[in-house]
Formats: C-alpha cells, sequence, structure tokens
C-alpha cells in the first residue's frame, strides 16, 4: 500500500533566516525546516538522532545543520549523519515553496 | 600490531573507533572496569524521566562490527613497559601502543561519618541515589554535578539543601554572573544554600556543619569534585602530576603510552569534559598510528540546570563583554586586546548554542573582532564571521 502524502503548509518563506532553520510542530510531531543560502528549502525530522533535541536551535552553515547540544551534525538536504556523535540519519520530507508559502509533504 | 586501551568511557571507547575509523586493521582491546556497554556519564545527572538512564555510548553489533574486543568488568592492576605487556589476574596482553583513559574517581570527604555520603560518578552511582532519594536530601558540594543534582531532586518535590565549603556556588569553571543567575533560580525553586561551612560530621539522620547547624537528610551526596587515580600510572614509572603528563601529541613519558580524557594532564592542565574525552581520544588514537597530531582542541562544556541550558568554550577571564538578547538569554564575550578568547551562555534549553558555536569559530580563526559588535545583540554573529572571511 502507499503512504498518502498529506501536504501541510508550514509557514512562510520568510519566517525562515536565510541560511536558518525553524521548528515546525505538525499532528504531534516535531519537524525543523531549513532554508539554505541559495533560498531552497528543507525539511526533515526535527528531533536529534542522538538525544531528543531540537535542530532549529541549531547552527545552520551551508547545507549543514549542527545539533545544539553535542555537536553532531547533519547534511539536512538528504538527512545524512555527517559527525558524530549523530550516528543514525534523519528522515526527510519532500517541501515546495508556491508564492512563498512552504508546504510539506508529511 | 595490538592496540589496547584501558577505560571503557567516554574516551576509550571513542579511541576504540576512532583507530578503526583511521583504517587500522590489526587487534584493538578495549577493557573497562566497570560491567555491561559503555555509557555516557552527563545524563546521569539530567535524567529524562524518573529513575537513571543509561545511555550507552554504543550496541554490542557496533563494536563487533568494528572489531573490537571489549572486555567489560576488568580492572587493569598493572603495566609492564619495559615488556609491553598490561597485566590482567590470569594473564599478560601484550600491546604496541597503549591508550590509558581510566578517568578520574570521586573525590572523599574525610569527616566522620563519610561513609554515609554517596558517590555521584558511575551509572551503579546514580542508580543507588535516585533509588535512595525518597526524603530530604543534602548535596555536599556546589559544583556542575552538585548543582545538576540539585535540580533534578527538587524537580522531583524533594527538599534540597546543598552545603558548599566556598563562598558562591559553580565556583571554578562557570563564570560569575551566570553561577549567580543559577544559584538564583536554585533559590527560586526552593533548594536550600549553607555557603563557607566545613562538615563536623554526616550520620544516618543528616549533615551537621562546623558551626553546629544540623541538616536532616535521609540521603547525602558527595560532590567535591573528582581526582585521577593515578596509581597505575606511576608503578608503570610514568611521570605524573596532577594528571598523567602527556605532551601535545597526547604521549607520557614512555612513548609507546598515551594518556587521555580525565586522567590526563596536557601542559599541566586537566579537563574534566565530555567533549575533551571525545576529542582528545580522537588524537590520541591517531597518534597512536603514528600520524603526529597535536591536539589544539578548544575546551567546551555545557550544564543543563532546571530549563536553563550553559554553555561554554575557551577559558573565560575576568571583564567580558555581555550581549543579552530580548528574551534573556545572555552570551558574554572574553577578549584578550582584540581577539575572541572565550565565550560563555545562559539561556532556556539549548538558546545559546548557536551563538557558542560561532564564538568558537571566531575564536578559532583568530582575527580581531570588533567589541560594540560582539554587545549588540541584533548584529548577527555570522555577519562578523562571514565578514571576515570575506576580508
Ligand atoms: C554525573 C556526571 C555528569 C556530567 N555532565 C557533564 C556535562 O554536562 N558536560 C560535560 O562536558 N561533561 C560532563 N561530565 C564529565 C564527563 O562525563 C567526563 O569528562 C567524561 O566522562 C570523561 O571521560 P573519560 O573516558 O576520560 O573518563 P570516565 O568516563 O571516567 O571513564 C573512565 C573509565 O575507566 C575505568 N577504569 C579506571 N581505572 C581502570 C583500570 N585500572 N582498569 C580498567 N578500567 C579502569 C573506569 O571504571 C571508567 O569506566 C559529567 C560527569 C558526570 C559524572
Ligand atoms: S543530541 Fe544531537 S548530537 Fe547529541
Amino acid at each position: 500500500m502507499r503512504d498518502t502524502v498529506n501536504w501541510v503548509t508550514a509557514c512562510h518563506l520568510d519566517d525562515i533566516e536565510q541560511e536558518g532553520a525553524i521548528r515546525f510542530d505538525h499532528a504531534g510531531r516535531t519537524y525543523a525546516i531549513y532554508r539554505a543560502p541559495d533560498d531552497s528549502v528543507y525539511c526533515t525530522a526535527g528531533l536529534c538522532t542522538h538525544e531528543a533535541i531540537h535542530l532549529a536551535d541549531g547552527l545552520v552553515m551551508d547545507y549543514e545543520v549542527e545539533c545544539p547540544k553535542h555537536s553532531g551534525a547533519f547534511d539536512y538536504r538528504t538527512g545524512e549523519a555527517l559527525r558524530l556523535p549523530a550516528c543514525a540519519n534523519l528522515k526527510t520530507y519532500a517541501v515546495e515553496v508556491v508564492q512563498g508559502e512552504v508546504r510539506v509533504a508529511l | 600490531m595490538n592496540m589496547i586501551i584501558i577505560g571503557a568511557g567516554e574516551c576509550g571507547t571513542r579511541a576504540a573507533f576512532a583507530l578503526r575509523e583511521a583504517g587500522f586493521s590489526g587487534a584493538v582491546t578495549l577493557i573497562g572496569a566497570e560491567h555491561g556497554l559503555p555509557y555516557e556519564r552527563p545524563p546521569l545527572s539530567k535524567p529524562d524521566g524518573d529513575g537513571v538512564q543509561r545511555k550507552t555510548i554504543c550496541d554490542q553489533a557496533a563494536l563487533e562490527g568494528a572489531g573490537i574486543a571489549y572486555m567489560p568488568g576488568t580492572t587493569i592492576a598493572a603495566i609492564d613497559p619495559a615488556l609491553r605487556i598490561v597485566r590482567l589476574a590470569d594473564r599478560e596482553l601484550p600491546y604496541d601502543k597503549l591508550l590509558i583513559a581510566t578517568g578520574a574517581q570521586p573525590r572523599r570527604l574525610t569527616c566522620p561519618g563519610a561513609e554515609h555520603a554517596l558517590d555521584f560518578r558511575s551509572h551503579a552511582d546514580a542508580a543507588r541515589v535516585f533509588a535512595g532519594a525518597t526524603g530530604p536530601v543534602a548535596i555536599i558540594g556546589a559544583g556542575l554535578i552538585g548543582m545538576e543534582l540539585a535540580a533534578v531532586l527538587r524537580a522531583r518535590g524533594l527538599p534540597v539543601t546543598v552545603i558548599e565549603l566556598g563562598p558562591a556556588p559553580l565556583g571554578r569553571a562557570v563564570p560569575p554572573r551566570f553561577a549567580a543567575r543559577l544559584h538564583q533560580r536554585h533559590e527560586t525553586e526552593g533548594v536550600r544554600f549553607h555557603f563557607g561551612q566545613a562538615i563536623a560530621g554526616i550520620d544516618a539522620a543528616g549533615v551537621t556543619l562546623a558551626d553546629g547547624t544540623h541538616i536532616p537528610a535521609t540521603l547525602t551526596v558527595s560532590a567535591i569534585g573528582v581526582v585521577p587515580d593515578l596509581g597505575l600510572a606511576s608503578l608503570a614509572g610514568l611521570a605524573v602530576g596532577n594528571g598523567i603528563l602527556i605532551n601535545a601529541r597526547l604521549q607520557t613519558s614512555d612513548p609507546h603510552i598515551f594518556a587521555a580524557g580525565d586522567c590526563a594532564a596536557i601542559a599541566g592542565q586537566r579537563y574534566e569534559t565530555w567533549r575533551n574525552a571525545r576529542d582528545q581520544a580522537q588524537i590520541a588514537a591517531l597518534n597512536m598510528l603514528g600520524q603526529a597530531q597535536d591536539f589544539a582542541a578548544l575546551p567546551w562544556f555545557w550544564s543543563d540546570q532546571y530549563d536553563l541550558g550553559l554553555q561554554v568554550v575557551g577559558t573565560p577571564q575576568d571583564a567580558p563583554i555581555l550581549r543579552s538578547h530580548p528574551d534573556g538569554t545572555e552570551i558574554e564575550f572574553h577578549l584578550q586586546g582584540d581577539r575572541l578568547i572565550a565565550a560563555a551562555g545562559l539561556g532556556r534549553g539549548n538558546a545559546v548554542a548557536r551563538d557558542i558555536k560561532l564564538a568558537e569559530m571566531l575564536i578559532a580563526g583568530g582575527q580581531s573582532v570588533d567589541a560594540a559588535s560582539l554587545a549588540d545583540p541584533s548584529v548577527g554573529l555570522k555577519s562578523l564571521l562571514k565578514a571576515r572571511k570575506a576580508a
């Protein structure tokens, strides 16, 4: 069976700083939405895979987000864990920006 | 080639994996006195739910996958550097390179009844403390661990009293402004403090202070700092001081033996932080493989008390520049001339993390920074970093 994709409006592009991230909570789950230096937008699971720490509080540099707790790092485009102590990858979600509105496929 | 690591804490375990990550294919043996899988200590004083949590550093599959021979519950009593062997109770293991990562042990009180006070260092200690914490608790020592534990027990509704010999809490590593804010928060939460007081004695009913004050407690915890056990190293003839003495390559006075983490003193300085244990492990592993890497990481640590998060990078000095964010988050910048050398921050949750990380990058970059910009919360630190990179 195929999962039905549910497009959810998360925020406005202007709500996210360039090269920054915000936390987005929806239906009891938490996500992080990133605006890259080139203004492209990405979404990952909101919590670090090392401990349950909100990644949106972390530093975004280029295409990398660093966990605010122990400096684990992820490529937020692919969810790939780049630096220990984080070793499990993050789940990622498709994003589209329509007239400045950020929608996430959850 | 045989690599042996003594001590399976944060440092020893990281070093074992780092040897593999660097491509080493010989034998790696990780020997630890504690039972079970290697675990992280910081969560012991910051438990998520009720009771103690054991957050393992790695699972059995990861150890096996990396081909690390792990020997838990095994204490090494002697090293013979001339023969290059470590001695176990029933046999000897030869090494080509040895890493000592034996950490540190709680300093013991010497007052009458000291045996009534529980330590707080290992998972077993924490399990004992949380199981026994059902009534009023006395915590001796207002350092990071004592204060974190006070916050956790207070949040569970227990009456908590903290007793400290010095005049204020968090004397050593935390800048005074943030130590005072944390102290204030504990007072607001109802923790009682006694400063400048030696302990006259401890018994099952509580703690008696030098001035005769009696603090009733059904549980007393001793958190007066840690000291490395240097017995193994001195017996082996290694140079020791306030820790096992190591050079910039993390080598002891014997070139085949390295030391790292809480037990090691580099340039006379011993660090007792999680990240240092990991950073030194990484460099020690590379140097065991002959890569000649100097250790140069900046000291960094965090502490969580109630919903407040503290982070400190570098070694704070006097007279910092203060950046106050509208949400109450504060960052202190410590300059030497016009160079940033340290920063510290206190705020809710992980509010300080971004600024402290950027400060760390500014410190590492070593260029001059403008004090007025540091003080102005509307100037993003990232812009200072980028301006510098562009310049
Ligand atoms: C409760 C608590 C909270 C903490 N919170 C923070 C925090 O918030 N932030 C932070 O930065 N740091 C924190 N720390 C400090 C951090 O955990 C330590 O700096 C770190 O664990 C040091 O790692 P290590 O491997 O050098 O030593 P350890 O973790 O002490 O490990 C050494 C291991 O070696 C074993 N060993 C000793 N002698 C022998 C022997 N002869 N043979 C075999 N094995 C031996 C010991 O049993 C131990 O398991 C905290 C520490 C504690 C106790
Ligand atoms: S919680 Fe993210 S690295 Fe530890």
